[in-house]
């Protein structure tokens, strides 16, 4: 297994985000896992290269963000509990009021 | 190791050192953010006014502690991810500022509804803690790192009217954007390590230097430049911006749209400047585009707002698109004019927006312009010092919008081949002023609905004087202010 193949594994998980966010029309928990893989491909990406250049600092990045994915998820949540005592639903297509 | 460290360079002597001295106000606004989240909690006050003034003083105190220890030089330390200079210090100080100011609006307005709650306060203190990380970052990671502690306690924030459809839908809309924004950066990120083994921005303006910017670095540096254009809501990325500005409460709204922008321009000059300085044609162009698109569609879709905060959030892309064209003239005039644009754009904004607040009785919200009608006759100082605002905004002398204007087109004007683009900018605010002159007729011409006089808040008369006057004065006394943004950008 060369480089080539982990930057190709993490684009291809990154654009699998990307397209699930654009494309996903249901539900916002949907768009939370999308983020959640977006921040993993990003991982995948720094310990391959830690790993090719023999160096430490990209691994210690990586848990630096998972930290920081773990509050996101945490803020994210909440953010949709409120939005569910607002709307009672999650889904994506109510959210349409503000607009212009 | 370490030694070799040591051997090769004495500056970085200086960066092993344990003295906090340079840090102390992050340390103490930690601290005492914390302190008062105990204190908070076991608080009866229900009107959280303790809360409110131990804030306010912990502000004056962080910066009373940057001011005396406002640096001369410019000094990498902590193991260079903390950079201690006059920009970080300039930057630090008036987002101080901003915040105090937003908190001094946001006070009556939470009063008033049920958002009155302690962590109101608090996610601001921790916002300014994330925002001043971010401006002194001098690595990809401390970056990184102060970018999310800010964005977080923005997504709270906007989240906080927590009975209210819209705050709800803007908190999800400007979380989902914000977190992309971030997985962009850090894709970016990722690559720029992948390439230079670095994440020091000196140590990969030191490998540019050496070696040509290959295509794996540019497509970096794509990413990174379309996360801070996220998160400046540049156009073509800036659908949160009106939703967001619209549906978060308004105080919010007032800090949303001033501080992070500040911040977010010290991220840019430590990305662009610091770190990428060696590929300057790359993102220069990607700038131009931005810039450009901003502008023209900025202004244009301002044209057709009926809503007072959308008009204001439209008018924030139009002018990022302003802003940036400082920062594609590629030179420390360009940078300083930029700075100064931003700092004089942050403080209007505060104030245009802190109008509404005063301008809402009691639960009611300003939402439309025509709900500005007759502000002229109901209190005709209040009226006099918003339009001030919306002229300086507009770009008409003698208010320091039109200084901030002139300089950032003086700067595109000395680089070779960009007229065209000044020629836009000028154009497009000849167009701008059109829904700017519209807010004030409706203000000084229109007959009111309601013609009872209008009682504010000593803290919101205070901090729309405070705003207002400062709009005129440094329209009056531009030079003060300039001679300050080019001395923060000396050691570039």
């Amino acid at each position: 297994m060369s480089l080539t193949h982990y930057l190709v594994v993490s684009a291809i998980l990154f654009a699998i985000s990307i397209v699930g966010i654009v494309v996903n029309r249901k539900n916002v928990i949907t768009l939370l896992m999308c983020i959640e893989l977006m921040l993993l491909a990003v991982n995948t990406n720094f310990i391959a290269f830690s790993r090719y250049l023999d160096d430490a600092t990209g691994q210690i990045f990586v848990f630096f963000i998972l930290t920081v994915a773990a509050a996101e998820a945490a803020i994210g949540l909440a953010i949709l509990v409120v939005l569910f005592r607002t709307h009672r639903n999650i889904e994506i297509d109510n959210l349409e009021e503000l607009k212009g | 190791m370490v030694m070799q460290i040591f051997a090769t360079s004495p500056k970085i002597l200086n960066s092993v050192s344990h003295d906090f001295w340079p840090l102390l106000p992050e340390i103490f606004l930690l601290t005492a953010a914390s302190v008062l989240l105990l204190i908070d909690a076991f608080s009866t006050d229900m009107d959280r006014k303790l809360s409110y003034k131990l804030a306010q003083f912990i502000l004056l105190v962080t910066g009373v502690i940057l001011l005396f220890q406002f640096p001369t030089s410019q000094d990498f330390l902590y193991h260079r991810h903390f950079i201690h200079d006059p920009l970080s210090a300039t930057l630090k100080i008036s987002m101080l500022v901003l915040t105090s100011l937003s908190l001094m609006f946001a006070r009556p307005y939470i009063l008033q509804r049920r958002i009155l709650r302690g962590e109101y306060y608090l996610l601001h203190l921790f916002a300014l803690l994330g925002m001043m990380v971010l401006v002194s970052g001098s690595s990809l990671l401390s970056l990184y790192l102060g970018l999310e502690l800010m964005s977080l306690c923005l997504y709270a924030l906007v989240a906080m009217n927590r009975r209210e459809k819209l705050s709800s839908e803007a908190a999800v809309k400007y979380f989902v954007m914000g977190a992309i924004a971030s997985g962009f950066i850090l894709y970016g990120i990722s690559f720029v390590y992948g390439v230079t083994g670095q994440i020091h921005v000196a140590d990969i303006a030191a490998y540019l230097s050496d070696n040509e910017a290959n295509l794996t670095l540019r497509f970096a540096l794509v990413f990174i430049v379309t996360g801070l254009a996220f998160k400046f809501g540049a156009v073509p990325f800036q659908m949160w911006v009106p939703d967001v500005y619209q549906g978060a409460p308004t105080s919010t709204t007032v800090f949303l749209a001033s501080a992070p922008k500040v911040a977010a321009f010290g991220l840019a000059i430590r990305v662009l400047v610091f770190a990428f300085a060696g590929a300057i044609a790359d993102w220069q162009n990607l700038l131009i585009i931005l810039s450009v698109l901003s502008m023209v569609v900025g202004n244009l879709v301002a044209l057709a707002q009926t809503n007072i905060k959308r008009l204001l959030a439209y008018s924030a892309i139009a002018h990022i698109g302003y802003f940036l064209l400082g920062l594609i003239a590629g030179n420390t005039q360009g940078y300083s004019a930029s700075l100064f644009y931003i700092l004089t754009y942050a403080i209007t904004t505060v104030g245009a927006f802190g109008c509404l607040i005063y301008m809402a009785k009691g639960q009611q919200e300003i939402s439309q312009i025509d709900d500005l009608k007759g502000l002229g006759q109901r209190n005709p100082w209040a009226g006099l010092l918003v339009s001030f605002l919306f002229l300086s905004m507009a770009g008409l002398p003698p208010f320091v919008g039109f200084w901030a204007k002139l300089e950032v087109i003086k700067a595109v004007l000395n680089v070779d081949g960009l007229i065209w683009l000044a020629l836009v900018a000028a154009f497009m605010s000849i167009i701008g002023l059109f829904y700017y002159l519209r807010v004030v007729k409706v203000i000084f011409f229109d007959k009111a609905k309601n013609e009872a006089r209008i009682r504010a808040e000593r803290s919101l008369r205070l901090g729309l004087g405070i705003t207002s006057i400062a709009v005129i004065a440094l329209g009056l006394f531009p030079t003060q202010l300039l001679d300050f943004c080019q001395k923060a950008f000396q050691y570039i």
